[in-house]
């Protein structure tokens, strides 16, 4: 067993903690198992190449750019924060419960970048929770807004697998084709909806205890 | 027959337009590092066969050394007082123009089953999702009457907002495919099998989904854990020896990642630029308040692999 050809995976991981460029730590993780296995640098570049030409549908799905782009212009992101904004005066968990679900949803269509903390939590869903919760000290109001910023990544997380175009479940075609198994990205994001439901079923039961617990 | 070589061409056009638009970009202080880096990926995607394999390991050479060097970006798009009028013409229409993608997919991988021999089967939602995008921009061109350059101007300015990372994906399937060759999958097993109890497939299966959110929280990136879990447990045990459905190892297997992503500070543009954005005191403010559902959504995804990979 020659455990050498694991030292692309510590590359891998030292290189990501150390916040090197990505594209760099894996091209040097291909190299460094790649030469652990006897094989010859020329020939690593080009078993690296034709797996990369082989899995250029993986980035296929930046054509889908233009047409978001076009939407933004026309004031999809302004639609989506009047959307937030409507939710004004509900109650806290009722509040953020509305938006894991309007931020799962929007990602399974690939509306990926309408909401975010940049571009909702910052600006609208943490001072609306702020507002809800009406909290007693400051470590309770970041705990809240905390909260606010949570619940955006657990609905972008759990949602955006559903839609069949997201990197992740192209990776994973192009991974798996790679070893011989040939897989539609259809099969793949189906798989994605369990989990999406989990995640609101607990999400959302937090939100209502966070209440209650405080109470 | 419609198939990849059609997508890739769409593709590639896509990017040779970013690339011509980036290097007309003023406002980008790196403009020629964008247009050069947009127009190689335009390359592989129209000629890429043509290249040969040692011809494409040497585009990706360069691909990762503009990378290495730094993408720019232009100025963001400013006008927002008449995005603000036109989203409130619009209203909530505009959604609906965001669903013609999904649909289309949707449709055309269910549809085109019934019209053999037009598109090819194995590439059917890759081929349908790019007709959506063609179907959306004719939709969105009649209905919102833009400058006719506009959407590839914007989906420039999203591209470059996306920058070096739009291959990260790619570049981690392919480095799935060096593990392969140099038998990683192979080790990793070996070893796994000595803290797996023989034979146990919930060994197995517990072992693949905390070791998927245990690297991601390590490198930050259930993309990069990936390949290297699915090579070391997830195809050699999981797949191989207990017949797993591969669909479902993998893709559960990523949302399992995710959960390690909630709970990491490493993933620091979910987790650690919210809480400076939201002037939290403590910088782990996020994390804490996403163990809680992190965790027990873990537990979830390893009973769904359980239930659902071995019927």
């Amino acid at each position: 067993m020659n455990l050498w050809v694991l030292s692309g995976i510590a590359v891998m991981v030292g290189g990501f903690v150390w916040r090197l460029n990505p594209l760099v730590v894996v091209a040097a993780a291909a190299l460094t198992t790649g030469l652990a296995a006897g094989m010859d640098p020329l020939a690593i570049l080009a078993a690296f190449g034709k797996a990369f030409n082989d899995t250029r549908y993986v980035s296929v799905i930046w054509i889908v750019l233009p047409v978001i782009g076009l939407m933004e212009r026309h004031g999809l992101q302004e639609r989506a924060r009047a959307l937030v904004a409507g939710m004004k005066g509900a109650t806290l968990p009722r509040l953020l419960t509305r938006y894991l679900l309007l931020r799962q949803i929007t990602a399974a269509l690939g509306l990926t970048s309408i909401a975010g903390h940049a571009q909702t939590v910052r600006p609208l869903l943490a001072p609306m929770a702020e507002a809800a919760a009406a909290p007693r000290d400051q470590a309770e109001a970041d705990k809240v807004k905390a909260l606010a910023a949570a619940t955006d990544n657990v609905g972008l997380f759990f949602g955006e697998d559903i839609f069949i175009a997201i990197g992740s479940i192209l990776l994973m075609k192009g991974f798996l084709e790679q070893q011989g198994i040939a897989l539609a990205p259809f099969d793949l994001s189906v798989w994605a909806i369990p989990t999406a439901l989990a995640a609101f079923a607990i999400h959302g039961l937090r939100l209502w205890l966070f209440v209650r617990r405080r109470g | 027959m419609i198939g990849l070589a059609q997508v890739y061409l769409l593709a590639g056009l896509a990017f040779a337009a970013f690339a011509l638009l980036s290097a007309r970009d003023g406002t980008n202080p790196r403009r020629w590092i964008n247009a050069a880096f947009w127009g190689l990926l335009a390359l592989s995607m129209l000629a890429g066969d043509r290249l040969g394999d040692l011809g494409n390991g040497v585009l990706v050479l360069a691909l990762v050394g503009l990378a290495a060097r730094g993408l720019g970006r232009g100025a963001p798009d400013s006008d927002g007082e008449a995005r603000q009028a036109k989203a409130a013409r619009h209203g909530n229409r505009l959604f609906l123009l965001a669903l013609v993608i999904p649909l289309a997919a949707l449709g055309g991988t269910l549809g085109f089953k019934h019209w053999p021999g037009l598109v090819d089967p194995k590439q059917v939602t890759l081929v349908s999702l790019s007709l959506g995008v063609i179907l959306a921009l004719a939709i969105g061109m009649a209905w919102l009457r833009p400058r006719p350059t506009e959407p590839l101007e914007q989906g420039r300015r999203l591209m470059d907002a996306v920058g070096w990372a739009a291959i990260l994906p790619q570049m981690l399937a392919s480095l799935g495919a060096v593990f392969a060759l140099a038998g990683v999958g192979e080790v990793v097993g070996q070893l796994a099998s000595a803290f797996i109890p023989e034979g146990s497939r919930f060994g197995a299966v517990l072992a693949y989904g905390l070791g998927m959110a245990l690297f991601t929280m390590v490198m930050g990136n259930a993309f990069a854990a990936f390949p290297v879990m699915a090579a070391a447990i997830g195809l050699p045990l999981l797949i191989h020896q207990y017949h797993g459905d591969p669909a479902v190892v993998a893709a559960i297997g990523m949302l399992a990642g995710f959960c390690g992503t909630l709970m990491t500070p490493m993933a620091a543009n979910f987790n650690v630029v919210p809480a400076a954005l939201l002037d939290l005191a403590d910088r782990n403010a996020v994390v804490r308040a996403q163990v809680p559902t992190a965790l027990p959504l873990l537990a979830v995804n390893i009973a769904l692999i359980w239930f659902l990979a071995f019927p």
